[in-house]
C-alpha cells in the first residue's frame, strides 16, 4: 500500500512544481493538504489498512505529510517572493496624475476668525453672550451715552425701520447694556463676555466699507478692574491672535461709552513694523477700539460706578480676516463667491 | 482741518519736528492722517515709520524770494513779458513769461511798489506747470521767441503749492518773518513759504481743538510748554453803539449769548497778503477782508462770526436802529440763504431775525439780505452762542453743513464771543480802517455755570490702575489750563470754559480721569493682568451646538455662505411657486427707512433667498455647488416693537455628484436622495434619535419630491428639490436640493449624552429578504414591518435595491433588504434566522399584500 503513497507523493511533488502562481498554490493546497485532500485522507484512511501494515503505512504517510508541509512552506516563500517582485516592478503607476476627488467643505473666513476670537477670550474668562441685531434707539444710542442729536452720533450712520426708534444696530455695544441687565444680578456680580454678531451701517459699499459686518464686543465689569487690566489684556489677546512677538499701543480717541477710550494699534505682522503697503508705511495696524466703561453705562447696566469698574473694546473680524490673508477687498465677504470661500 | 505749522507756532513754541509733533498729538486723540509739505524737506524721526512723501523740497540755492522791479513787453511776442526780478546781492535776472497777472504792469516802467515773488534759477527743479500728470522738470537756458531765458518766476502749482498755473505767485506786500523782520529779495523761498500743513481729523469730544489756537493749546498741554493767546485788543475810537442796535433773545437755551460789534467809515478790499495765505493754507478763498475775517476767527480761534450790513438793516428798519430778534420759526416761514437755497425752515430751528423777517439760521448760514457786499461801509459784527444740539439737528434736518454750523454743533462756549467779535472788529479794522464804536453789545442771558469737580485721588488709581500723587495729578491737569487746587487727596478742579466736554459729579471724575490719562501718555500706563474675581461660567449649550452644527456640515463637504440680512419682498416672494400659499412666515417685514439700495429695502424672512442667489451666481463658474448658511431671519411680531431674530439653518446642494476625474466618477445630476444622505449623515452626527421622514407640501419644493424632518413629534424642517418654477425663478439649471430648518428646533434636540453601543458578544447573522410590493407601498412601511416581525433579534435591515420589471409585474416593485439578527445571548443558527425570515414575508403579505420574489 507504500506504493500509493510514493506515487501519491510523487504527484503532489510533481503538481507543486507546477504551481507558478498563489492562485495555483491554494488549489494545489487544497486538493492535497486541505482539511479533504488527498494527503490528509491517506493520513486518517491509516485505520481501513490491514494491522500490519498501519504502522508503516501511518508513518510513511505521516513523513509524506510532514515532508509536502515543508515543500508547500517553501513554495510559498518563493512564489510571494516573485510576486512581490513582480508587483514591485510592474505596480509602476504614474505618480503624477492627479487623486481621486475628496469633498471639502468649509467654513466661512470671518467663521474662523470668530473663533479664534472665542478661543482666545474664553481662555481668560470670557464666555459668549449674543445679543440681538434690531435694536431699540435708546440701548444702541442713548443708554450708551449718546444723547439724542448729539454729535457723537455723527460717527455711526444708522439705517433706520419704518418703526420709530427702531434701527439696526451699528455695533454691537447695546449688548453690553442687555448682558449687564442679564447677567449682572442688579449690579452686584461681575460680568467678563464678549458678544460677537452683524452690526449695520448707512454706507455705500466699496473695497473698503460694508453695510453689514461681524462685530466683537468684549465687556469686563468688576470691583477691582482698571485701566492697565485693560491694556495687559488686549496685549495678550494680540500675542495669542498674532503670535508671541506681536507689540500694541494705545492712542487716545473717543466713543461716549467708554472713558478713557483708545484705539488700539498692532505692530504690523506682515512687515515686522518696518512699514509695508498694508500698514501704509506706518508700522501699526488699527484692530480694535477700546477703553474703560463709561459710568454712564454702567449706571445704566444698573451698577454703582463709585464701587465697580469695567473695561471694553470691540473689533472687527473682516478687517482683522482682511490683515491676515492679504484680502483688499471686504465686498468679498458676503459676495459667497465660492471661488473665494474655498481658499479658507 | 488743516493746521499749517507756521501759524500754530505762533501761539506754541514747538521745538521737535513736525513728524513726531504728529505722532504725540495723534497719541493724544487728535489724530494727524496726513501731512502736506510745501518746499521743506521731511525729517526722519528715528523709531517713527511713516511713508515717504514726494512732494518736491525747493532748492535753497536756487528757488528764492524775488523782487519784480519792473515788467517790460516782449519785443516779438504779445503774450509774453520780461520780468525784471532781483534776487538778492544786487543781481538782477530777467525771466521771460507768460504770467497773466503780470500784464497789468507790462510797460509801466520801474514799479513804484514792486512786486514779490517765487523765482527759479537756472538748474532748479520744478513741478512741469503744463503737464497734467505729476512730472518733474529742471530749468535750463532755452531762449524764448527770441529772448534769452534760463531761470523763471513760478506758479503755485510749479513748487507744489496747490494746482493754480493761470499767473504767478506774486505778492504786492514784502512778506515778513513772525517778528516782522522783512525777507530780503535772495533769501530762500523756503523760509518765506515753505510750511508743513498737519491735517487733523478730530473726534466729536474735541470741540475745543477746532481751530488753530485750539490745536496750539493741546500741543502746549501735551509738550508742557507757555501758551501764547492772539491779541484781543480793540481800538475803539467811535461812539457808542449804545442805541445803534439792540437785541431780544427768545430762547436762551438755544441762543444763550449774542453779541455786536460796530465798524464805521470803513473800506472794504482785499486782505493782508499774510490772511490771504493763512486762508489759503487752511483751504478758504480769500474773499475781501470782511469775509476774510470772519473766516480767518473761525479758524484761528474757533469762534465763527457774521458780519451784517448795518446799512442794510438799517433800511429795513426804515431808518431806525435795528432790532435783531433771536427766535423759533412761525409755521410755513422762510428763508433765502447765502447757497441760494429758500429754505421751509422746521420748528426746532433758531433764526435770527429783525423785526421785517428772517435774517439767517442761527449758528449754521446767514440770509442773502442783508449780507455785506464790496459797497458795505459800516459793519456790524455778531458773535453769538448757541446750543450745539439744536444746531446739529438743523443741520441734518436742513442738511446744511458749513464751518460755522459744524463748529458750532460740536460745542462753542459763548464766553468765547466776546473774545471773536474784538478779535473780529480790530482785524477789519485794521485791514479795511473806520472806526470802531466804544463799547460791545452783549445779552447774555444764560452765561452757564463754572463747572468745578471734587476728584478723590483714590478714583485715578481705581480707574487707571496707576498710583499717583495729588501733586502729579495737579501738575497735568493744570498742563490742560485746568485751575487745580489740592485739598489733602481731593483735588478741587476748576474747568476752564473751553472744556465743554467736562461734565459734573462722577461724569465729571471719570472726564479728569481720562485727562489725566491722556496728557500722562496711554503708553507710560503700565500693562496688568486682571486681578479681579472670575465671573462664574456659564454653559452655552445653544452657541455651542449651533458651532457643532457648522462642523459637522463642513465635515459633509458643504461651504459655509454669509449672505446679506437685506432682501427685498419681491426677491422673497420668488420663492413661492405660482399657486402656492406663500412660503414666507405671516406678518410684516421689517422694512428700512433709509436703505442703500432698493435690493436690500427690507430684512429677510427665509434664509433661503440668499442660498438660491449664491448658487445662480456660483453657477456661471461652479460644475456642483455644496453650500449651508447659518444666520437670523427677522420677524416683526404683533404687540412688540423689535422683531423676533429666529435662526435658520439653510442647505443648499446643485449639480453634478462628484467632480469630473481622469479615473471617471459618478458624475449624475445630484437627486433628492444626495441631499437626503448628507441630513441622514447630519443627524448622525448630531446624535439626534427618533429622526422621521414625511412628506412636505411647501410652496418652494417639488411636492413630490420634498420632506418634513420629524423629531419625536418636533418639526425641524423641509427639504427636497426646489420646486422648478422657484428653481427658474432664481434662473437655476437642473435639480437644485434645499434644506431649511429651525435651528432652535435642531438644537433641542440635539444630545451630548448619547449612549455608546458596546461591541457584540456574538457573530451576526444577515441574510437577504426581497419583497414585492405595490407601487405605492413606502419604504418606511416595509421597513416598519420588518422591523416589528424581527423583533429583538433584528439589528438591522438595510434597502439595498429597488427593481421593477420583468418578472415584477406592472404596479408593483421588488424591495430587496439586507436584514441581520445578532443577540449577545447566543449564537444564532441559520435555523433560527430562517424562521424570522419566514415571520417578516408572513407579517408583510398580511399587512402589505407583498410576496417574497422568488
Amino acid at each position: 500500500m507504500t506504493d500509493t503513497l510514493e506515487s501519491l507523493l510523487g504527484e503532489a511533488q510533481g503538481a507543486l512544481d507546477a504551481a507558478k502562481s498563489s492562485e495555483a498554490l491554494r488549489a494545489w493546497e487544497l486538493q492535497f493538504l486541505g482539511k479533504k485532500g488527498r494527503v490528509i485522507e491517506a493520513v486518517r484512511s491509516v485505520g481501513t489498512m490491514p494491522k500490519e501494515e498501519r504502522a508503516a503505512y501511518g508513518k510513511r504517510a505521516n513523513e509524506i505529510k510532514v515532508a509536502l508541509e515543508a515543500a508547500y512552506a517553501e513554495r510559498e516563500e518563493s512564489i510571494k517572493a516573485a510576486e512581490l517582485a513582480q508587483n514591485l516592478e510592474a505596480g509602476e503607476i504614474d505618480v503624477t496624475l492627479p487623486g481621486r476627488p475628496v469633498n471639502r467643505g468649509g467654513l466661512h473666513p470671518s467663521t474662523h476668525t470668530l473663533r479664534d476670537f472665542y478661543r482666545i477670550w474664553s481662555t481668560m474668562g470670557f464666555q459668549v453672550y449674543h445679543s440681538r441685531e434690531v435694536e431699540d434707539d435708546d440701548t444702541n444710542f442713548t443708554l450708551l451715552n449718546f444723547p439724542p442729536h448729539h454729535p457723537a452720533r455723527e460717527m455711526q450712520d444708522t439705517i433706520f425701520t419704518t418703526k420709530p426708534n427702531v434701527i439696526l444696530r451699528t455695533h454691537t455695544s447695546p449688548g453690553q447694556i442687555r448682558g449687564m441687565r442679564e447677567l449682572g444680578e442688579n449690579g452686584t456680580k461681575p460680568i467678563r463676555i464678549i458678544l460677537p454678531g452683524m452690526c449695520y451701517r448707512y454706507e455705500q459699499i466699496t473695497a473698503r466699507s460694508e453695510v453689514q459686518f461681524n462685530q466683537v464686543e468684549g465687556l469686563c465689569i468688576g470691583k477691582n478692574i482698571h485701566m492697565t487690566d485693560l491694556k495687559g489684556t488686549i496685549a495678550e489677546f494680540a500675542k495669542a491672535m498674532f503670535g508671541p512677538q506681536a507689540k500694541v499701543r494705545f492712542r487716545a480717541s473717543y466713543f461716549p461709552f467708554t472713558e478713557p477710550s483708545m484705539e488700539v494699534d498692532v505692530e504690523c505682522f506682515l512687515c515686522g513694523g518696518q512699514g509695508c503697503r498694508v500698514c501704509k508705511y506706518a508700522g501699526w495696524l488699527e484692530i480694535a477700539g477700546s477703553g474703560m466703561v463709561h459710568p454712564v453705562v454702567l449706571q445704566n447696566g444698573g451698577y454703582d460706578p463709585k464701587a465697580w469698574s469695567g473695561f471694553a473694546f470691540g473689533m472687527g473680524p473682516e478687517r482683522i480676516t482682511m490683515l491676515k490673508h492679504g484680502i483688499n477687498d471686504i465686498r468679498y465677504f458676503w459676495a459667497n463667491d465660492l471661488r473665494f470661500l474655498e481658499q479658507f | 482741518m488743516r493746521v499749517p505749522l507756521s501759524w500754530l507756532k505762533e501761539y506754541v513754541d514747538i521745538e521737535i519736528p513736525a513728524e513726531l509733533l504728529a505722532e504725540k498729538l495723534t497719541a493724544a486723540g487728535l489724530e494727524v492722517a496726513h501731512l502736506d509739505y510745501l518746499g521743506v524737506p521731511q525729517t526722519m524721526v528715528e523709531g517713527l515709520r511713516y511713508p515717504k512723501s514726494d512732494h518736491l523740497v525747493w532748492d535753497n540755492q536756487r528757488i528764492l524770494l524775488g523782487k519784480i522791479l519792473e515788467v517790460m513787453p516782449h519785443p516779438n511776442a504779445d503774450r509774453l513779458v520780461l520780468a525784471q526780478v532781483e534776487i538778492g546781492g544786487g543781481v538782477i535776472e530777467q525771466c521771460v513769461t507768460g504770467a497773466p497777472n503780470l500784464f497789468e504792469f507790462k510797460g509801466a516802467g520801474l514799479l513804484s511798489s514792486p512786486l514779490w515773488t517765487a523765482f527759479a534759477a537756472e538748474g532748479a527743479e520744478v513741478w512741469d506747470g503744463h503737464s497734467d500728470e505729476p512730472k518733474r522738470m529742471i530749468l535750463k537756458e532755452k531762449p524764448l521767441r527770441g529772448i534769452p531765458n534760463r531761470s523763471m518766476v513760478c506758479s503755485e502749482k510749479e513748487l507744489g503749492l496747490s494746482g493754480e498755473h493761470e499767473g504767478i505767485i506774486l505778492m504786492r506786500e514784502q512778506p515778513h518773518d513772525a517778528s516782522g523782520k522783512p525777507f530780503a529779495p535772495g533769501t530762500p523761498l523756503s523760509e518765506v513759504l515753505g510750511d508743513i500743513v498737519l491735517e487733523i481729523e478730530f473726534t466729536p469730544n474735541l470741540a475745543r481743538a477746532i481751530s488753530i489756537y485750539g490745536v496750539a493749546r493741546e500741543t502746549a498741554a501735551i509738550l508742557d510748554k507757555e501758551l501764547r493767546p492772539p491779541p484781543f485788543d480793540v481800538l475803539m475810537e467811535g461812539a457808542t453803539i449804545d442805541g445803534k442796535v439792540t437785541v431780544t433773545i427768545t430762547e436762551p437755551e438755544l441762543n444763550p449769548r449774542f453779541t455786536f460789534a460796530l465798524l464805521e467809515n470803513t473800506t472794504v478790499k482785499p486782505s493782508p497778503e499774510w490772511m490771504q495765505r493763512r486762508l489759503t493754507l487752511v483751504g478758504q478763498r480769500p474773499i475781501n477782508n470782511l469775509v476774510d475775517v470772519t473766516n480767518y476767527i473761525t479758524f484761528e480761534i474757533g469762534q465763527p462770526l457774521h458780519a451784517f450790513d448795518y446799512d442794510k438793516l438799517k433800511a429795513r428798519a426804515g431808518g431806525k436802529a435795528p432790532h435783531i430778534i433771536t427766535r423759533l420759526p412761525k409755521p410755513g416761514e422762510t428763508l433765502l440763504t447765502l447757497d441760494g437755497q429758500n429754505r421751509v425752515l422746521d420748528a426746532h430751528n433758531i433764526l435770527v431775525c429783525d423785526e421785517e423777517g428772517v435774517l439767517g439760521l442761527g449758528g449754521v448760514m446767514g440770509g442773502s439780505d442783508s449780507e455785506i457786499d464790496e459797497n458795505t461801509k459800516t459793519v456790524l459784527l455778531e458773535a453769538a452762542g448757541w446750543n450745539f444740539i439744536n444746531v446739529r439737528r438743523t443741520m441734518m434736518t436742513q442738511k446744511l453743513h458749513t464751518e460755522a454750523g459744524y463748529r458750532f454743533s460740536r460745542g462753542v462756549h459763548p464766553s468765547q464771543a466776546l473774545l471773536g467779535v474784538m478779535r473780529g472788529i480790530e482785524l477789519m479794522r485794521v485791514t479795511g480802517g473806520g472806526t470802531v464804536a466804544k463799547e460791545i453789545y452783549d445779552n447774555y442771558p444764560l452765561p452757564p455755570e463754572t463747572v468745578v469737580v471734587k476728584l478723590p485721588t483714590s478714583e485715578i488709581f481705581r480707574i487707571l490702575g496707576v498710583k499717583m500723587s495729588a501733586h502729579e495729578a495737579q501738575n497735568l491737569l493744570r498742563r490742560g489750563g485746568f485751575l487745580v487746587e489740592a485739598q489733602g487727596d481731593v483735588l478741587h478742579v476748576e474747568v476752564p470754559d473751553w472744556r465743554m466736554d467736562i461734565g459734573t459729579g462722577v461724569i465729571g471724575e471719570a472726564d479728569l480721569v481720562e485727562e489725566i490719562a491722556r496728557i500722562y501718555g496711554y503708553d507710560a500706563i503700565p500693562d496688568t493682568i486682571i486681578a479681579d474675581e472670575m465671573p462664574p461660567q456659564w454653559a452655552n449649550a445653544k452657541f455651542q451646538r449651533e458651532e457643532a452644527i457648522r462642523d459637522a456640515l463642513a465635515a459633509l463637504g458643504l461651504r459655509e455662505i454669509v449672505s446679506y440680512r437685506f432682501t427685498a419682498p419681491e426677491r422673497e416672494a420668488l420663492l413661492t411657486a405660482p399657486g402656492m400659499p406663500s412660503v414666507l412666515p405671516e406678518g410684516a417685514y421689517v422694512t428700512l427707512a433709509n436703505p442703500i439700495s432698493p435690493e436690500k429695502s427690507v430684512l429677510r424672512k427665509s434664509i433661503l433667498t440668499g442660498l438660491l442667489e449664491a448658487a445662480r451666481l456660483n453657477a456661471r463658474y461652479a460644475e456642483r455647488q455644496f453650500t449651508f448658511e447659518i444666520g437670523a431671519v427677522y420677524l416683526e411680531h404683533a404687540g412688540q416693537d423689535l422683531p423676533d431674530e429666529p435662526r435658520r439653518l439653510g442647505l443648499l446642494i446643485t449639480g453634478k455628484r462628484n467632480d469630473p476625474a481622469w479615473m471617471g466618477t459618478d458624475s449624475g445630476a445630484m437627486d433628492f436622495y444626495d441631499l437626503k444622505g448628507i441630513l441622514e449623515d447630519l443627524f448622525k452626527a448630531l446624535h439626534l434619535s427618533g429622526v422621521t421622514y414625511s412628506r412636505a407640501m411647501e410652496g418652494s419644493f417639488h411636492p413630490g419630491r420634498s420632506a418634513q424632518v420629524n423629531v419625536n413629534g418636533k418639526t425641524l424642517g423641509v427639504f427636497g428639490e426646489i420646486h422648478p418654477q422657484v428653481a427658474a425663478a432664481f434662473e437655476l439649471e437642473g435639480a437644485v436640493l434645499a434644506a431649511d430648518f429651525d435651528l432652535a428646533a435642531v438644537i433641542s434636540v440635539m444630545n451630548e449624552l448619547y449612549t455608546a453601543q458596546p461591541l457584540p458578544l456574538t457573530p451576526a447573522v444577515q441574510q437577504d429578504v426581497a419583497l414585492v410590493v405595490k407601487e405605492e407601498t413606502t419604504n418606511a412601511e416595509v421597513e416598519a414591518v420588518i422591523r416589528k416581525a424581527g423583533g429583538q433579534l433584528l439589528k438591522a435591515a438595510q434597502l439595498f435595491d429597488v427593481y421593477r420589471g420583468d418578472p415584477v409585474p406592472m404596479g408593483f416593485k421588488s424591495m430587496a433588504y439586507s436584514v441581520t439578527y445578532q443577540t449577545d445571548e447566543r449564537t444564532l443558527t441559520e435555523a433560527e434566522a430562517n424562521k424570522i425570515r419566514e415571520k417578516i414575508v408572513k407579517l408583510a403579505e398580511r399587512e402589505l399584500g407583498a410576496a417574497l420574489r422568488g
